[in-house]
């Protein structure tokens, strides 16, 4: 079996869930893990990934690479990915993974297989399964060619300690990020202290029916209790009352959560199209025909704005006595 | 300045999709065709800068079957200057492929910035943008949703969106490829003027085969099938709403066992 690379994403000193989750598949594929970190002061990130299966970290580290770059990211990794011989190389289909991945690609002149959201391995060579249009279709990717790159969809594998116990060796490398072009020179903080939509393990959205803005304070409180973030559909982001960044759907984002909570959301195919992977779906619409009834696991049939401060209430009381 | 878009045309995202019996594609008869929707958000970006700055040109770049001509006329009625079909019949393809075979078209125009869309919603690869500009050696930003020329017109302060409603801003300059996200601007409508006037425009077709080299497929798609169907589940009842949420956060808890 050949070398896994995994590039994992970290963020204010802790990895992101989704590196433990590509650890963990990874494993399980058979062959050896490695995984690398880019950026700078490296050395105080907590990168405990033994436990995982992970027998290498490298910290690619430069005080130029402190905030995402491109290029220089892409300029690191290929030195690693070709010094390791990696035949695998994985990562997250997050901001940062959609747009290093088809760069490092073509830089590495091979294929990848975007937003996956299973692998396997198959006489020897990685087999990705991923929707298409939207996730009407499913199919399988093949590769031609030594490295094989893949990015995948978070909340797509369970995080396990295979080996507990078990360090990971960890190599600090100064690397050299060449000229770069498209400079990050600032970062605008959005509100949100909760995980991104693309990340979320719950998501409660809001439709049409949400009426305003201010409503959304109803899905907020359960979101408090529940841990979860609010997403939106795009009739409800077009009205005014949340952000395009909280739309789900074909125009909006991609989501991947345990569970989803619907509210006042009838179920277009464009959102479903966003959110159709939810692990557990619950509509509540006052609509019995609602078409997302017919494809959500749970279904309450009334008016959200009794249901949801319903369902705040008991889950605050299930919750405490927990 | 000469600004390209790089437009794709996809199948409406109302269609029903059905798989080929050899399961290596979809059904394509009866399908309608638009526009990529955030390549529609590149066009107008480039038709807004176009107005900033006296003297520009906006060439659009459409690689696929005669069918998309169509989608090329599309963007010279919104108030593009010209297009270039890239026909693409006998072309074996992938990202890679498509990018290479663009790459290789857009070379010889000279451009000073090219716009895309962030991801073609047939394929949802996003791919193609970020191999583009590898392949052409300029610089990249993804998923821009908002654009300032510098005052110089020699590059651009964009916007970048990532997770959990934060921005990443970035200084980049001319040429680049940059990819739109929705949110950028909101596309016009084609006059009907502007309809008539598309006809006469310049639209050159060139063939995707000349311009691949002896360059191959990295990745092939296999055994295309439709993803798992959701049944209906339970409709909870219950007297009251109470009892209602009640009975769901226990199902939750005990039947799913998500929390
Ligand atoms: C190219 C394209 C891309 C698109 N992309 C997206 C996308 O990314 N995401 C997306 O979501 N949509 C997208 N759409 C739009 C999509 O087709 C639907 O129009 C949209 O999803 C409808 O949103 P909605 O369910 O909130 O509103 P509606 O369809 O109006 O549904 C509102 C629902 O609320 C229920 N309701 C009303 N009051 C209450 C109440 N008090 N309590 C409980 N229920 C109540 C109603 O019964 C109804 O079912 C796209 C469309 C196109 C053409
Ligand atoms: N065949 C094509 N012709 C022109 N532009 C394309 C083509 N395929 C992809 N693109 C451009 O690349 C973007 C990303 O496509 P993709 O990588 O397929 O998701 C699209 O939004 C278009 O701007």
């Amino acid at each position: 079996m050949t070398n896994i690379l995994i590039v994992a994403e970290h963020q204010g000193g802790l990895l992101k869930k989704t590196a433990l989750e590509l650890a963990t598949k990874a494993a399980s594929l058979g062959g050896e893990v490695e995984v690398a970190l880019v950026g700078n002061n490296l050395t105080k990130v907590d990168k405990e990934l033994g436990a995982y299966g992970v027998k290498k970290v490298f910290l690619l580290s430069n005080p130029n690479l402190e905030r995402y770059n491109t290029e220089g990211f892409a300029k690191v990794l290929t030195e690693l990915i070709q010094e390791r011989k990696s035949g695998i190389v994985l990562g997250a289909a997050s901001p940062l993974g959609l747009d290093l991945f088809p760069r490092l690609a073509a830089r590495l002149k091979v294929g990848l297989a975007t937003d996956c959201t299973e692998l396997r391995i198959d006489g020897g060579q990685l087999v990705a399964t991923r929707p298409l249009y939207a996730g009407k279709v499913i199919a399988d990717v093949i590769f031609s060619g030594t490295i094989q790159l893949a990015t995948t969809r978070p909340n797509s594998f369970a995080i396990k300690e295979t080996t507990p116990g078990s360090k990971a060796e960890v190599i600090v490398k100064q690397v050299d990020p060449g000229s770069l072009r498209a400079v990050m020179k600032d970062q605008v903080k959005g509100k949100s202290e909760k995980p991104d939509l693309t990340e979320a393990e719950i998501i409660i959205s809001g439709g049409r029916a949400m009426g305003n803005a201010e409503n959304f304070k109803v899905l907020n409180e359960l979101a408090e209790v529940l841990g979860a973030t609010v997403g939106a559909s795009r009739a409800a982001v077009d009205s005014g009352y949340a952000p395009h960044d909280m739309q789900v759907g074909q125009t909006g984002k991609t989501v991947n959560p345990k569970l989803y909570i619907a509210c006042g959301i009838s179920g277009a195919i464009q959102h479903l199209a966003g959110m159709r992977t939810s692990k557990v779906i619950v509509a509540i619409n006052k609509d019995p025909e609602a078409p997302l009834f017919s494809k959500a696991d749970y279904g309450i049939v009334d008016d959200l704005f009794k249901v949801v401060p319903a369902l705040t209430q008991e889950f605050k009381k299930v919750l405490s006595e927990t | 300045m000469k600004i390209g878009v790089l437009l794709k045309q996809v199948p409406d995202t109302e269609t029903k999709i059905r798989i080929r019996s050899d399961s290596k594609g979809i059904e394509t008869d009866g399908i309608k065709y638009i526009l990529n929707p955030y390549d529609e958000f590149a066009v107008e970006e480039a038709l807004k800068v176009k107005e900033k700055v006296a003297g520009s040109e906006v060439v659009i770049f459409s690689m696929g079957p005669a069918r998309v001509v169509e989608a090329i006329r599309t963007a010279l009625a919104m108030g593009a200057d010209r297009g270039i079909h890239v026909e693409d019949t006998g072309l074996v393809s992938d990202s890679y492929i498509a990018a290479t075979v663009l790459a290789n078209t857009v070379r010889q125009e000279n451009l000073n910035l090219l716009l895309c869309g962030k991801k073609a919603i047939d394929d949802d690869a996003s791919q193609v943008v970020a191999m583009v500009a590898e392949f052409l050696n300029w610089p990249q930003v993804n998923i821009i949703e908002k654009l300032e020329l510098n005052p110089d017109g020699q590059g651009a302060v964009v916007h970048r969106r990532v997770g959990g409603g934060t921005q990443e801003v970035y200084d980049v300059g001319f040429p680049c490829v940059l990819s739109c996200e929705k949110g950028l601007n909101s596309p016009r409508y084609a006059s009907l003027p502007g309809i008539m006037k598309a006809k006469t425009k310049p639209l050159a077709v060139l063939k995707a085969t000349d311009l691949v080299g002896d360059n191959k497929i990295k990745t092939e798609f296999v055994n295309w099938r439709l993803p798992p169907e959701r049944k209906a589940g339970k409709i909870i009842q219950g007297e009251t709403v109470e009892a209602k949420a009640k009975e769901l956060v226990r199902l939750l808890r005990e039947e799913a066992k998500v929390l």
